[in-house]
């Protein structure tokens, strides 16, 4: 009963600190799993781990820490999945190297890019690969600065940096693909 | 810079992440460098298409509910505030309050336990938690808890009536050492917990769900009963009314 994961005082300051988050975790969820009940489970274990760690966590931000756990249990998931996904973890090493504008590259001061709703947005950004995607939901969606999309994946800023203009070069030639099929 | 630096910085530009230095460089090079302007228009384009639609998810309630119900409770904490309250109170206002209090405490409590049924429930459902005594023999499971409780909970085999008894454990309930049954109907988990408590009324079954398991809760001959399971509430209602009855002729045969 005296155990600390009893204690109510820290439930009430990990209560505080973290449930103001679960929409950005659960949005991050969402996007790495592509499933709505797995990011529901997903999330659910992220707290049960972020508490169980609670009293050794020292920073940096909460939401940073917070998606590095949900990291951790979504790879766990992508394992368990592992005839039809590829762990983030696994992802070779060639498919970061540069040059990763290319693609992008076909006179873009002529196209315009079409208004799509949320939903056919939400499909283009699901479908980018890892590790591309989870650092573009991270600062495009989850608002995080590259400082800490560094601390949530573990990864150096110029990773990072790199990451996210080849997402965004992929993100953009899958939404110019889309509008030249006839509909 | 080259065409390369300027690709990869112009993120940086437009996140707003390049110091004051870099921004420079980076806009000296677009402004000489049509294809490179180019890229920076169309990143700006789709960062501000993308900022207008509304890219987030919002949790479910539900999911929140059961992450809420998995933090340890305040609660004892709360009550025992309240009731100090109470106490600096006249006389008469805190008699009066404390019946008040012991119908809200009482509901608050019940739910708590529900809460930690449910939890207990779960928990077991894991692998090697299930039982601490395997077996479909009554006459093995029953004696396995003596000296291990208090009182050991009365268990019966109801395989005859459809539900299969499985094995016998020791479960932490409201911060005491109490028994649980197991059963199995088809591919599905009952635990039957059974605590002991002072009042010997007979307090019929209720049906309570939580986090999607139904649990079915009654008092008998000074025992408190908890059935939890993922089965119909029908079906756990059965096996609830199975037990009763082969309860009864135990101690009337």
């Amino acid at each position: 009963m005296s155990s600390s994961s009893d204690d109510p005082d820290k439930a009430r300051r990990f209560r505080e600190a973290a449930l103001p988050y679960l929409d950005d975790v659960y949005t991050l969820a969402r996007y790495l799993l592509r499933d709505a009940s797995d990011a529901e489970d997903a999330v659910q274990e992220c707290y049960l781990r972020a508490l169980k760690h609670f009293d050794s966590y020292r920073g940096p931000a909460m939401k940073p820490w917070l998606f590095a756990i949900l990291r951790n249990v979504c790879n766990a998931e992508y394992a368990r999945r592992a005839h039809s996904h590829v762990p983030i973890e696994d992802t070779p090493e060639a498919a970061e190297q540069p040059p990763i504008w290319r693609e992008a590259e076909a006179t873009p001061e002529t196209d315009v890019l079409r208004k799509r709703d949320a939903t056919a947005i939400r499909k283009l950004i699901e479908a980018l690969a890892e590790p591309f995607k989870e650092t573009f939901v991270l600062r495009e969606i989850n608002n995080l600065s590259y400082r800490e999309i560094s601390d949530a994946v573990g990864a150096p800023i110029g990773t990072v940096m790199s990451r996210l203009a080849r997402a965004r070069a992929m993100l953009r030639a899958a939404w110019m693909a889309e509008e030249e099929q006839p509909k | 810079m080259t065409c390369d630096e300027a690709r990869l910085l112009l993120h940086a530009l437009i996140d707003g992440e390049l110091d004051a230095g870099h921004v420079r460089e980076v806009e000296a090079h677009i402004a000489t460098c049509p294809a490179c302007a180019a890229e920076l228009a169309a990143q700006r384009e789709m960062k501000r298409v993308l900022a207008d639609a509304s890219l987030r998810y919002t949790a479910p309630s539900t999911l929140r509910a059961r992450i809420e119900a998995s933090l340890p409770q305040p609660r004892l904490q709360s009550r025992r505030a309240v009731l100090r309250g109470f106490a600096m109170g006249s006389a008469v206002s805190a008699l009066a309050a404390t019946g008040l209090v012991a119908i809200v405490l009482r509901q608050d409590d019940q739910q708590r336990i529900l809460s930690e049924v449910v939890s207990a429930h779960l928990r077991s459902l894991q692998a090697g938690h299930l039982t601490d005594v395997v077996s479909t023999d009554q006459h093995t499971v029953k004696p396995w808890f003596n000296g291990k409780l208090d009182v050991a909970p009365p268990v019966i085999d109801l395989t005859a009536q459809g539900f299969t008894l499985v094995g016998g454990r020791l479960d932490y309930i409201d911060a005491r050492a109490i028994g649980a049954v197991v059963y199995r109907r088809r591919q599905h988990i009952i635990n039957l917990f059974v605590s002991q408590t002072a009042s010997a009324e007979h307090r019929p079954p209720k049906t309570q769900t939580m986090q999607g398991f139904n649990c079915r809760r009654w008092g008998d001959r000074g025992l408190n009963f908890w059935a939890v399971s993922d089965i119909g509430a029908d079906e756990l209602a059965e096996f609830v009314d199975k037990f009763e009855t082969a309860m009864k002729a135990n101690v009337e045969g």
